[in-house]
């Protein structure tokens, strides 16, 4: 033994799994969304960790999720990068729904560097959060950046078809979006509750 | 004043052993026409198999069958020494070249900025070991007293003029910088030590040696003042490196080029002045050099920091031929603004700060891959949205929803007939520039739950033309 760790120490992070699910202290990253914080068990994302998001198709309300949390964060003067995305990102809906575009930073990458150029980011510590579009991603890059997030205390949010529900992932938190609603798939601190009904604006 | 003198003793040596991988055999410069060639440094190795500088290089190879021989390149150890002399400057502004082998540099006003002697001489050496300088430092009262203690006795301090006399007594008369015919004669009379020069009478000196013999000797002691030039670092900062074979792969250019980093960085410290572009530039045997510029958003200095940004940078260059020689350039060195950090600031052990962040993604993704947003206040969409070039944002009109993502060029809107959430909207305007635009937008709900922003002629419900989604 050459650290000694306190029980409530790995309790509090959610890594020790326990029959009996206990109340968990709230997290300090609410989406924003009264249902979905409601359902999930730190009452908000998973902190320093990767949350996969997917879609069965672009424009599904799929960025409605995490806009809220983007503003919240871009307001404190917290630096939120976008990495790859498939469209222009169109300033004048972003500002509208309360972001502040001087904290917000595109990136654009090619096929192969996406996931390189979200790993620096969510890495360098100088990022809340980093939003990425991974068309395809392995086991092994996911494990990356789940990492990555991690030691760089940031938000990964990344966005992929719902195929690849089919595969096992190591993101913190899998989240689907659903015609009436989101599904929660997996999360880390409990075990996924059920369907949230939730109405796009 | 103090004086430290910085001796390099393999100053040739070290300069040829910068500019490669740490050789595993034994080491030797030679220098002279194919058929008089002549041995003019050894390494350690080359030392203990029996080599030695004046050797022929021919006799030398007969002794020991691995030498690894490299040409001795005058200008090349001229620059080393000049490069020291530059990275002194950080530490004192009176430095004084002392070629072949010495920098001489004046330490007592900055004892108040770095620390006393023992402090500033740590550092001293550690630096010049991280650039892989040999040395010897001595610290005396007058530069000759620096230079030959220097010689003599390696961290050999005096900080009195009176102490000196004693100091030096025990110094051979031929290492003591003395002119080489007066020191020959004193030694033929038996005068072995600076000591016993000393104690004889100044005149009779004089009579039998002349004038030169005299001075030298005040000079030695502090009692005439000595004159050599102040040196006075460029303004801009070129290092090259001849690699002595051609060189195409990555891996064999990144150790000569961190090497040349590391001189640029220490050059810029000692200027406290940064680097905003520079080039590097490979030679090649028989093709125009190739030139591979860097820009940097912000003045930087620190070595690791160049180092990055260069390695990303030539990840992406394939040269058109083997490089015979690498060349660093820095032209416009502006002043350098150290980013200020929180002393309480407890930062992950591998956090970038965002600049450095951005130079980074810059170096791979290609100069224009980082970019911010700004909302224009032009009715159209495809010109409401532009890259934040720090005019500031506009007071923005209400509009009704905008979708977060919108199409590059409109693309039509296939499948059965969608349903209309809100709209029309007109659009019509841009009159003024040409690009006029006449259109109806709609908030449309597909049958897959999709949510577009699609446009179709003025009083028409379709076709529809997808311009953004609700995302």
């Amino acid at each position: 033994m050459n650290a000694v760790v306190a029980l409530d120490g790995l309790i509090r992070e959610r890594r020790v799994w326990r029959g009996r699910p206990a109340a968990l202290p709230p997290g300090a990253q609410p989406t924003g969304i009264a249902a979905l914080d409601a359902a999930l068990p730190t009452r908000g994302w998973p902190e320093a960790a990767l949350t996969e998001i997917l879609l069965p198709a672009d424009g599904v309300g799929e960025l409605q999720v995490v806009l809220p949390t983007l503003a919240r964060l871009t307001r404190q003067g917290r630096r939120v990068v976008v990495v790859a995305p498939p469209y222009v990102v169109y300033a004048p809906a972003w500002q509208a729904a309360g972001l502040d575009l001087a904290q917000l930073s595109v990136v654009d990458a090619a096929r192969g560097d996406i996931a390189w150029a979200l790993e620096q980011c969510l890495r360098s510590g100088s990022c809340a959060a980093a939003l990425g579009w991974l068309a395809q991603a392995d086991d092994r890059t996911l494990r990356r950046l789940q990492v990555a997030a991690g030691s760089g205390q940031a938000l990964g949010f990344v966005f992929r078809d719902r195929a690849a529900l089919a595969n096992p992932s190591p993101a913190a938190l899998r989240l689907e979006i659903e015609r009436h609603g989101l599904r929660v798939h997996k999360c880390r601190g409990g075990n996924p509750p059920a369907p949230i009904a939730y109405a796009r604006s | 004043m103090l004086w430290a003198c910085v001796r390099l003793p393999s100053l040739a040596l070290d300069a040829a052993l910068r500019r490669r991988e740490p050789p595993d055999r034994p080491f030797a410069l030679a220098t002279g026409t194919a058929r008089q060639r002549r041995l003019v440094a050894v390494d350690a190795r080359a030392r203990m198999a029996g080599l030695a500088p004046g050797q022929r290089l021919a006799a030398a190879e007969a002794v020991c069958g691995d030498l690894l021989v490299d040409e001795y390149d005058p200008r090349a150890t001229r620059e080393a020494l000049a490069l020291v002399a530059a990275w002194a400057y950080r530490y004192s502004s009176e430095v004084r070249l002392d070629p072949p082998r010495a920098v001489l540099l004046e330490v007592e006003r900055s004892f108040g900025l770095f620390g006393a002697w023992l402090q500033l001489q740590a550092r001293l050496r550690g630096e010049l070991s991280a650039l892989g300088f040999r040395h010897s430092i001595a610290l005396a009262p007058t530069p000759r007293a620096a230079r030959v203690l220097a010689g003599v006795r390696d961290g050999a301090a005096v900080t009195a003029c009176d102490a000196l006399p004693r100091a030096l007594a025990q110094v051979p008369v031929a290492r003591a910088g003395l002119p080489e015919a007066a020191a020959a004669a004193l030694a033929g009379m038996g005068m072995r030590t600076l000591g016993a020069v000393l104690a004889l009478p100044r005149a009779a000196l004089q009579r039998r040696f002349g004038q030169a013999l005299v001075e030298a000797l005040d000079r030695l002691l502090g009692a005439r003042p000595d004159a050599l030039a102040p040196y006075r670092p460029p303004d801009r900062f070129d290092a090259r490196v001849e690699f002595g074979y051609p060189v195409q792969h990555q891996p064999a250019l990144l150790f000569p080029l961190r090497r040349m980093l590391g001189d640029l960085a220490a050059y810029l410290a000692a200027r406290d002045g940064g680097v905003q572009r520079f080039t590097l530039r490979f030679v090649h045997a028989d093709a125009p050099p190739t030139d591979v510029a860097i820009g940097l958003l912000a003045p930087e200095r620190a070595a690791a920091a160049l180092f990055e940004v260069a390695k990303l940078r030539l990840e992406h260059v394939t040269l058109p031929a083997p490089a015979l020689e690498l060349e660093v350039h820095a032209d416009a060195l502006p002043p350098f603004a150290p980013e200020a950090t929180d002393l309480l600031d407890a930062r992950a052990a591998n956090a970038l700060p965002w600049p450095q962040l951005v130079e980074r993604l810059r170096a791979r993704l290609g100069e224009d891959a980082v970019y911010g947003l700004r909302a224009d206040a032009d009715p159209r969409p495809e010109h409401a949205c532009v890259r934040d070039d720090g005019c500031g944002a506009p007071a923005l009109p209400a509009l009704p929803p905008r979708p977060a993502w919108l199409l590059p060029r409109p693309i039509p809107l296939r499948g059965p007939a969608p349903k209309i959430l809100v709209g029309p909207e007109r659009l019509e305007t841009g009159w003024w520039d040409g690009g006029d635009v006449r259109r109806d937008y709609y908030v449309l709900e597909l049958a897959s739950g999709q949510r577009a922003w699609a446009f179709a002629a003025p009083g028409e419900r379709g076709p529809f033309m997808l311009h953004g989604w609700f995302a």
